[in-house]
């Protein structure tokens, strides 16, 4: 297969990017999407040209780490998938492909695709996790959890932090993401002790970070890898209004 | 963990949609409510009903006192959305050369500030179309005279000055009804006999019906109520009754006007 690429390159934070187009040829339809910028790089360095920087980690679909915006849209065309399961038969032969970073305020570009996620990092340490006192190990059935709760609060957990959702969202809110992270605790009785807390620190956090607000376009759970739903924004909103009526 | 809510409800950006939401709702039954009065425009009494129905609207003290909080209410839904929304773009300061949002979302859900500037600029039009009007214009007067034997009907100019917006009273002989009222049924029918006015109207109105599509049920949203069964429940709501129904109501009325002007009905 043959394609045009229009890349975003950036020499660093600093620097004013461009779009520059790049002609390749010869990618198998089953190269994963990394693998053909593998390829493209390979080419440039080749040419003695600086590669295109771009993340990536487990090219699994679950760590998180790859992002792009792919013909205008996080993670590309197809649905549930990260960068790194979107495979070059995905794409029509000769087609012209954007590639561009995640684009949000609080996400600065640090160099070509590759975008600084640290803010999502900082949400997290304000609240996204319980403070367990460590002992003996306890039986697991000490705490009984409806197994729906159980359920919901695995797919809210299920959420890699990737950051497709500010990247779609046409006001960059970090809303799905952060409400995420609540719900995987709001749901469990492990994290009721602390619930208004929690909520409250990463609520603050996000606003600090300078993510928009929600405007529930629902673009966000449309292009989130791991489907999460938009049911946990409304979880998120429900526990922010009672914790921010009863804080002192 | 000891935190305090640091930026305060007000300042977050759920707690500012929280209050675009509830005063949105707000604005939604107060739609149910014009609505329901502006019917009066379409009963066969050269207009009793409808300036009765006038009058009642702008004396009664409560009623008095909602329409201020309402005109307050409209005027910060407006605003604070036009800010949220200019907020917004300041969180993704480089834009993407290619997006596609058409592949994720609706696009009503997208353009709630323009919908929004649009039923903006209508709303003003509308406050000095009729209700500057109605408060300082020079509005006729029409004498309704009902016969209270037989119960028909006169209506007819009335040349002179009342106190007030209404004047009421029977003959002697307790016979004929009396009622000399200021005259907003006229001023409403005329001013649709303006094929201009009457086409910004309607498209107000699908503007109005597109906002509520989305603004109904993302109100419910963000003030977190989502519920497998009943989420289902209000989004139909916001479309077919708030989407649909409501702003074809209110449509019909200048559509009905202007017909009468032409003679067509």
């Amino acid at each position: 297969m043959k394609f045009t690429l229009q890349i975003w390159r950036q020499a660093n934070n600093k620097a004013q990017g461009k779009m520059v187009d790049y002609q390749i040829d010869n990618i198998n339809a089953n190269m994963s999407f990394l693998e053909m910028m593998d390829v493209l790089n390979d080419q440039i360095i080749r040419k003695g040209e600086e590669p295109v920087a771009f993340d990536h980690d487990c090219r699994e679909g679950i760590c998180g780490m790859c992002s792009m915006h792919i013909n205008g849209r996080a993670h590309g065309p197809l649905k549930l998938s990260t960068t790194c399961q979107l495979y070059m038969r995905n794409f029509t032969d000769g087609e012209t492909i954007t590639i561009e970073p995640f684009r949000a305020k609080a996400f600065p570009v640090l160099k070509d695709l590759i975008v600084n996620r640290g803010a999502f990092d900082n949400i997290q340490a304000a609240g996204g996790f319980i403070s367990v006192s460590t002992g003996q190990v306890k039986d697991a059935n000490n705490i009984p959890i409806n197994k729906e709760d159980a359920d919901m609060a695995f797919y809210a957990a299920a959420c890699i932090g990737c950051g497709a959702c500010v990247a779609a969202c046409k006001n960059a809110s970090a809303s799905l993401f952060v409400s995420a992270k609540v719900s995987q605790y709001a749901l469990l009785p492990q994290g009721q002790t602390e619930r208004n807390e929690r909520v409250l620190a990463m609520v603050n956090q996000m606003e600090v970070e300078g993510f928009g607000s929600c405007t529930n376009t629902g673009a966000c759970e449309a292009e989130c890898p791991k489907g999460i739903s938009i049911s946990n924004i409304a979880r998120m909103n429900r526990d922010y209004i009672s914790a921010a009526i009863s804080a002192k | 963990m000891e935190v305090k809510n640091k930026i305060g409800f007000l300042n977050s950006g759920i707690g500012q949609k929280v209050t675009m939401a509830l005063t949105g709702l707000f604005l939604c039954i107060f739609l149910i409510v014009h609505l329901t009065g502006n019917f009066q425009l379409f009963h066969h009494d050269s207009g009793l009903a409808f300036n009765e129905y006038a009058v009642f609207m702008t004396t009664f003290p409560p009623i008095k006192f909602v329409s201020y909080g309402l005109y307050a209410m409209i005027l910060y839904h407006a605003f604070k959305g036009l800010h949220l929304a200019y907020k917004n773009t300041k969180a993704r300061p480089v834009k993407y050369q290619v997006e596609k949002a058409s592949a994720n979302s609706p696009w009503t859900s997208r353009y709630m500030g323009v919908l929004g500037t649009i039923i903006l600029v209508f709303i003003c039009t509308h406050m000095s179309n009729f209700w500057w009007e109605y408060h300082n214009g020079p509005i006729p007067l029409t004498k309704y005279e009902t016969s209270l034997v037989n119960g028909t009907m006169t209506a007819s100019t009335y040349v002179g000055e009342i106190a007030g917006k209404k004047l009421e009273y029977n003959n002697a002989d307790n016979t004929l009804h009396t009622v000399i009222i200021k005259d907003l049924y006229v001023v409403v029918a005329e001013a649709f006999h303006n094929i201009g006015l009457v086409i910004l109207y309607v498209l107000a109105m699908a503007a109005l019906g597109f906002h509520l599509v989305h603004g109904f049920q993302s109100s419910f949203q963000t003030v977190g109520f989502n519920h497998v069964r009943y989420t289902k429940v209000i989004q139909a709501i916001g479309i077919y009754v708030f989407g649909i129904a409501i702003p074809i109501a209110f449509a019909a009325m200048p559509i009905y006007f202007y017909l009468l002007s032409i003679h067509l009905i």
